[in-house]
């Protein structure tokens, strides 16, 4: 339980944190996608008896790196070149899974996430990750405020957008396979982007956004898996139920700041 | 110490751009001495932007070549190069204020490591002063009109401390009084030493603002001082052109 709690408390933090560069940089179905098509590594490592974060880990950063790569070069559509890759990436892992007799990966714990499952390894998997996003994100602090405002004048002033980009990717792609266990395929990218959007009403700062959205991930985090205990419900849903509360309490939060501003 | 600096800052040779199956530049040549402020004049469509952005090293030109300061642009030490583009091109609801973006022109300079320190603030500061935006520094930038989103920018290419500064279309949606304010920076700057280039669409007042003035229309139809090129005819001429060509197209699209 303890490490339920702590795992929690890191992927609320962190998703949120990076969140903030998810919503500047208006990316978040990317996310999504990354988090989908992670799946055809987790079934592909299952299968091979490899580490599920190593088998996770290379197909998010490969597809994260793809995308980047699409979004620079392609001719087709952002939105599409995601659409297709990433459900196509999606069905290969359930191809594959449907493919075994026995079903002994239970497709919901991924799909939804498993908290309670994590054990003492993943526990230190998921801090070792979050330190080296954390410790590359403040790296390149300067550099990914710059491009995330104004790629272009960024690039003419001598700055590689194009390769804090790539890492930026790479970055988001750790993040989401360090949330997985916790709350799922298909609730991740709500964590990234619903604390950074609710942080984005209250304040016209960068940095306060970035704390501000990791509060709120924290809270959603601990605070969910604490309700989930209580009423007995999927942890991984009750964390994003918290957070999407406490978006819908920021916006409602902003409206009264406005109307008593006037 | 940084390649060397001899007569021209900026070397602009034979240059073609395109995009997809559309030629934006076809031959254009210019080249910018040090302390000098040149003016681009053209249509819509001439390439005006696209000279600029080919000098700032945001486009791979199909041919030629383009050098600053002997080098390529690629190829320049972080913060050499200013460019204030058109301010319709960013996210003005991005959570900073007007301190912070022009903060962000002290970054190149400083990299990953090195402290945001006194002369960084000092060239901030500046930055503000000099386009009369000190007292709004702590407003979010979404609260800014389009003149003072123009004059964020500029101040922020002021604050890089750059050495050589290309504006685009500066002076467009800006009030007289911006626009005097922005045409003395200019000036201090050119008398200080620093190369400009900057596209207008504005020939009022040419040659209180440039030095030389160059007319584009995918190649440099003209060349040289302001009261040069006005006589030469190749601007009116242009004018008259693109008039016709315009109403033209306006008709076709009636259609």
């Amino acid at each position: 339980m303890q490490r339920a709690f702590v795992t929690a408390l890191l992927v609320g933090v962190l998703c949120s944190a990076m969140g903030t560069y998810v919503v500047l940089r208006k990316l978040a179905f990317i996310g999504d996608g990354i988090a989908h098509a992670s799946f055809a590594g987790i079934v592909i490592a299952y299968l091979r008896g490899a580490d599920y974060y190593i088998g996770a880990g290379i197909v998010a950063i490969l597809t994260a790196l793809g995308i980047g790569f699409v979004h620079r070069r392609g001719r087709v559509a952002l939105d599409t070149a995601i659409g297709v890759l990433f459900t196509g990436a999606f069905a290969l892992g359930i191809f594959l899974m449907s493919r075994q007799r026995t079903y002994s990966i239970d497709l919901q714990s991924f799909l939804f996430g498993d908290i309670l499952s994590v054990n003492h390894q993943d526990v230190l998997m998921i801090v070792a990750l979050a330190l080296f996003v954390a410790f590359v994100t403040i790296l390149l602090w300067r550099a990914l405020l710059y491009t995330s405002f104004d790629p272009v004048v960024a690039q003419a002033s001598g700055m590689n957008a194009q390769f804090v980009e790539y890492v930026l990717l790479v970055l988001l792609a750790l993040t989401i396979i360090i949330s997985l266990q916790a709350v799922g395929i298909v609730l991740v990218a709500a964590l990234l982007v619903t604390p950074a959007a609710a942080a984005y009403q209250l304040t016209t700062r960068f940095s306060r956004m970035m704390g501000i959205s990791a509060l709120l991930g924290a809270i959603s985090g601990v605070g969910g898996l604490y309700l989930s205990y209580f009423l007995r419900s999927s942890s991984g849903a009750t964390i994003v139920l918290l957070a999407t509360i406490l978006f819908f309490i920021a916006i409602g939060g902003k409206q009264v700041k406005t109307a008593l501003g006037r | 110490m940084n390649g060397q600096i001899g007569s021209t800052a900026v070397a602009v040779h034979d240059l073609v751009v395109c995009y997809d199956n559309h030629v934006a530049l076809d031959g254009a040549s210019v080249s910018v001495a040090p302390g000098e402020a040149i003016g681009i004049v053209g249509p819509n469509g001439s390439g005006k932007s696209t000279l600029l952005k080919a000098i700032a090293g945001l486009l791979t030109p199909y041919s030629g070549t383009v050098s600053v300061f002997g080098k390529s642009p690629r190829a320049l030490s972080a913060g050499v190069i200013a460019y204030v583009p058109q301010v319709e091109d960013v996210d003005w609801s991005f959570p900073a204020t007007v301190w912070d973006v022009v903060a962000m022109g002290r970054f190149p300079r400083l990299g990953m490591f090195r402290r945001f320190g006194k002369h960084d603030r000092a060239a901030v500061e500046r930055g503000l002063e000099l386009v009369n935006m000190r007292d709004l520094a702590q407003r979010h930038i979404s609260a800014l009109s389009g003149g003072q989103q123009q004059r964020v920018f500029v101040a922020r290419a002021i604050a890089q401390e750059p050495k050589l500064l290309l504006l685009d279309e500066p002076t467009t949606g800006v009030d007289a009084k911006t626009e005097e304010a922005l045409r003395k920076v200019i000036r201090e700057l050119a008398a200080r030493g620093m190369p400009i280039v900057m596209s207008t669409h504005n020939l009022e007042r040419a040659s209180d603002w440039f030095d030389r003035l160059v007319v584009l229309n995918r190649r440099v139809l003209a060349i040289g001082t302001v009261d040069e090129v006005l006589a030469s005819g190749a601007y009116a001429q242009l004018h008259g052109h693109v008039h016709v060509h315009g109403h033209g197209e306006r008709h076709q699209h009636d259609e």
